[in-house]
């Protein structure tokens, strides 16, 4: 029977949580490496048994932990992530110049189709590739090296690449999202880079549309339709049709438009949820109820999912690696909040059940499906 | 404190934080053989040899600066500013006390 595998990357673990196809009854293995950050778990699609982990530590820095049989055993590989050449500086809180500082990776990437390769999102924002599993890494510096690079500024959480989509149709096309200097796209396999911001607007930067400077804080595209992008911006929730060329909003009904992850149905490229956050300022969901908002028409039209998630004195957030689906027939849906719940949903967000409830901080949420 | 130069070919006793051990999977201290002048350098380097998990982890790749959250200790005092390839210690180069690599205490 199928089932799926659940990786969880949370301030002070990871935790992997297994379940066969009806997803009631969890098998919860960890803490993996206890008391490191695991800033995401990512498996290879070509490869399901291949997991690659980013550990952190302001302590003791990066570690990048690789596993070849599905979360049991793992073994650390390489971290050395130095910038190509001279790196140069882009513009710190204050507006001054600050050089280029590798911090710790936010997300892997795992390549569609090769096992050892795998895309590493990193602070300061760059973007770097490891060809061997894991074991070296070699920046590709066109994205930092964009003739915008010296102007982006770290959002509130760092100046981090957190977000990278590999299109499955388009050989070479790939996406990336920085906070706080937005979308990228590149056709040659992330040699050159090109900004890909038009229709954002953000109050809060000078020129409410410029070219970058956008906090994007999530990207999502169904494989089925990769033209479609998806965005949680800082505030606003965005679409574009065509390849991230002109975003729209779609926020519509929603109850606020802030908010940090977003994703798509397995099955249904018009399917779109995201988690509500009351504002920047106020880090939690309106008025302490915990809801996911599901749109079947690809944006504007929301409705709240409440089934089985709290819905009085709730006050976690949702980050924005921290929801997945499955590709079950049923999809599944799934997300970690900052109180250490992690929620499955079985039937595409009409119900909620929590796997867990008391983990630390959940920073990343990925689900493999498996034979 | 004495910096006596010490003997050549030392067997030094190294004393990792908790994380570092259990990412090198060591229990307990760790005895380096150090070839040549026993130094901050040295140690690390030989340790870095052993453990090449460890690197990156204390201080940059390539021997580069210490991380800001580690300090160096031995003998009751802290080493972790002193320059890198001035002798440890005499009872660090013999052996008889321990060169302790710490995580600094901050964050709670």
């Amino acid at each position: 029977m199928s089932g799926v595998r659940v990786l969880v990357g949370t301030r002070k673990g990871a935790f992997v949580l297994t379940s066969d196809g009806k997803r009631e009854q969890w098998d919860v293995s960890g803490p993996h490496f206890p008391g490191w950050e695991i800033y995401h778990v990512k498996g290879s699609p070509a490869d399901p048994d291949r997991l690659f982990a980013s550990q952190t530590s302001g302590w003791f820095g990066q570690v990048i932990q690789r596993s070849d049989d599905g979360g049991q055993g793992w073994q650390p590989v390489g971290n050395q992530f130095s910038y190509d050449g001279v790196p140069g500086t882009h513009q710190w809180y204050d507006g001054t110049p600050h050089p280029w500082e590798f911090a710790r990776v936010w997300h892997l990437e795992p390549s569609l189709d090769d096992p050892d390769t795998v895309w590493a999102g990193v602070e300061d924002a760059g973007l770097f590739r490891s060809t061997d599993g894991g074991q070296n890494w070699q920046e590709l510096p066109g994205l930092r090296s964009h003739k915008s690079g010296p102007s982006w500024q770290p959002g509130a959480g760092g100046m981090c690449l957190h977000t990278i989509i590999l299109d499955p149709d388009t050989p070479g096309r790939m996406y990336a999202a920085i906070s706080a200097a937005g979308a990228f796209r590149s056709d040659d396999a992330g040699e050159t880079w090109q900004p890909v911001n038009r229709g954002l607007r953000s109050e809060g930067i000078p020129d409410e549309d410029a070219e970058v400077g956008h906090c994007v804080h999530r990207l999502a595209m169904h494989p089925a339709r990769p033209g479609v992008l998806y965005m949680q911006k800082h505030w606003d929730v965005m679409r574009s049709d065509d390849g991230g060329e002109l975003w729209h909003e779609v926020s519509g009904n929603l109850p606020t438009d802030f908010g940090f992850p977003i994703d798509v149905h397995a099955h249904e490229p018009d399917t779109v949820y995201v988690v509500p956050i009351t504002s920047d300022s106020h880090h939690f969901p309106p008025e302490g109820k915990l809801r996911v908002y599901r749109s079947k028409t690809g944006g504007d039209d929301w409705e709240p999912l409440t089934s089985g998630l709290p819905q009085e004195h709730c006050y976690v957030n949702v980050l924005r690696d921290a929801m997945a689906v499955d590709t079950l027939e049923d999809c599944g849906v799934y997300f970690g909040t900052t109180g250490g719940q992690v929620y499955a949903s079985a039937d595409a967000g009409d119900t909620w059940a929590p796997i867990v409830r008391d983990l630390p901080a959940v920073l990343s949420v990925e689900v493999q499906t498996l034979p | 404190m004495t910096q006596a130069v010490p003997p050549q070919g030392a067997v030094i006793r190294v004393v990792l934080p908790a994380h570092l051990r259990v990412l090198a999977r060591v229990d307990g201290e760790v005895e380096l053989a150090v070839a040549g002048p026993v130094t901050q350098r040295a140690v690390l380097d030989a340790l870095e040899t052993r453990y090449p998990v460890l690197r990156g982890t204390i201080r940059g790749h390539d021997g580069g600066p210490r991380r800001a959250f580690i300090r160096f200790f031995a003998c009751e005092e802290d080493l972790s500013h002193d320059p890198p390839d001035i002798p440890l210690p005499e009872p660090v180069a013999t052996g008889a006390e321990p060169y302790l690599i710490v995580g600094a205490m901050a964050g709670g």
